[in-house]
């Protein structure tokens, strides 16, 4: 049986949740293990937790956020930002993350992806990437392609996001965590598009992320985009809907998931 | 006291936190010479097959995990710590495992997608009484994340449908072994650690392991 995962996403700036804050002040300064702990106890399937922070100073106040939360949250949780090294890796996942997120130092040295699964298993490396819409350049599919950005959507790269996706797969990912650019903070769903390309070509488990603004946008990237988790930040931290009722929604809609 | 083994793969520390969690004294421990203390051991792995084999070959804590599972001490065996109980694997062939469950650890089916990561439910093996899932509720929703498992034998006591029947946990005595992550499984695996622990407790010595199975009184003899 196919099992779809729902996984709230948590923002953490210098150990604190920042998500959702520039709508509503309801999680400005949250505690990213209290958060952990209600979403864990909606019925939430993973985490997933973004360290934003900007300065490396706080890279012990991650590593303390993961501690306590391993002390309490008894579900799988990734930890991604800012992981550069096997070092780091190690760090995150002796103090009790389940997976490593990398990004932009995956895209600059490949390698790295391969080094952590060799030292921990593919199981504990996701690869995020942050893909844009672009035209095609030799015009095939449907004159559409994706491209990667780094450093937090900064930087372009000029790599084809679903070659990236195949060629992570094979060199060690366990998972795709795919965020969609144009849709990131849009509410208006997934890039469904993007979202069934990579899963029909990329052998390894699919996170979509980047649209969720209601609840039958999760339904359309499981159902249609054919992700294995659909992942969603906003409509949970404002309060809108609690993962319980994703779920529910899910499950109406005939997908399989855990029950809350 | 239930020693976590620690020889140097992954995470370990969720396995710890959540045997403390529901009340265990449970350490990791790296030295082989404590594990002949311990009350109770866990054998957690991630990754794949044949460096967890070296690694605890190589840890020295192999030999103490065969003389605590020989001594009888209440075993648990956590997804790659579980297959490892097996003869070997085909994710490492070459590579033995313990050999202390007949079978193989074998891949899983085509046409799914490898690994399974994902939360599915247990399909109990009728008719095989199961301390470790004892009190689970049904359905029974755990976490695994593996692209192997080992194959279904005599002493698999549950199982999960993943393009066929897989091998989600086995039980022979007070050896036990899970493939899904019951640290990582909220409440149902909270409550399967637990059992763990009970196992445990009612294993110290001078306690009898299990309830001893008295063989009927032979009718007749009490005239």
């Amino acid at each position: 049986m196919r099992t779809v995962r729902v996984i709230p996403c948590l923002d953490v700036d210098a150990g604190r949740v920042v998500k959702g804050i520039q709508f509503v002040d309801l999680f400005d300064a949250g505690d990213p293990v209290e958060l952990a702990a209600r979403y864990n106890a909606q019925g939430a399937d993973e985490l997933v937790f973004l360290d934003i922070t900007a300065s490396s100073d706080h890279r012990q106040t991650m590593v303390d956020v993961v501690s306590r939360t391993a002390e309490q949250v008894f579900i799988p949780f990734t930890v991604g930002g800012g992981v550069r090294s096997v070092e780091d890796a190690r760090r995150l996942l002796r103090a009790g993350a389940d997976k490593v997120g990398i990004n932009t130092a995956a895209v600059e040295r490949p390698e790295l992806i391969t080094e952590i699964a060799t030292e921990f298993g593919a199981q504990c490396v996701v690869v995020a990437i942050d893909a844009r819409r672009r035209p095609a350049p030799d015009g095939d599919g449907e004159g559409v392609a994706w491209e990667v950005f780094t450093h937090g959507g900064r930087t372009s790269t000029g790599i084809d996001a679903v070659h990236w996706a195949e060629r992570c797969a094979t060199i060690g990912a366990g998972e795709i965590l795919l965020t969609s650019m144009d849709r990131d903070g849009t509410r208006d769903g997934f890039d469904i598009a993007l979202t069934r390309q990579i899963s029909d070509r990329c052998p390894v488990p699919l996170i979509a992320s980047g649209g969720v603004g209601e609840l039958d946008h999760l339904v359309a990237g499981a159902v249609e985009g054919a992700a294995d988790a659909v992942l969603a930040a906003s409509i949970f931290h404002l309060g809108e809907f609690t993962v319980g009722e994703a779920k529910a929604h899910l499950a109406a809609a005939g997908v399989a998931v855990r029950p809350a | 006291m239930i020693a976590v083994l620690d020889y140097g793969i992954g995470n370990l520390r969720s396995a710890e936190k959540a045997l403390q969690h529901v009340g265990s004294d449970a350490r990791l421990v790296s030295d082989p010479a404590r594990v002949a203390d311990a009350e109770g051991v866990v054998l957690p792995g991630v990754g794949s097959f044949g460096p967890c084999a070296r690694a605890l070959r190589d840890s020295g804590l192999e030999s103490a995990a065969l003389d605590a599972i020989a001594r009888g001490t209440p075993f648990l065996g956590i997804c790659i710590g579980f297959q490892l109980l097996y003869e070997g694997s085909e994710e490492d062939p070459g590579q033995p495992g313990l050999g202390v469950l007949p079978g193989m650890v074998r891949a899983l089916p085509r046409g799914v997608k490898h690994p399974q990561m994902q939360w599915n439910v247990l399909d109990r093996v009728a008719g095989h009484e199961s301390g470790l899932l004892a009190g689970t509720p049904d359905p029974a929703w755990v976490y695994f994340v593996h692209s192997f498992a080992p194959e279904v034998t005599s002493d698999t006591t549950s199982t999960c449908d993943y393009g066929g029947p897989i091998t989600a946990s086995a039980e022979r005595g007070s050896l036990w072994g899970t493939q899904f992550h019951p640290e990582k499984s909220g409440s149902v695996g909270l409550g399967i650690l637990g059992n763990f622990a009970r196992e445990v407790a009612n294993t110290r010595p001078g306690v009898s392991a299990r309830p001893v199975t008295r063989r009927p009184a032979p009718s007749g003899t009490d005239s």
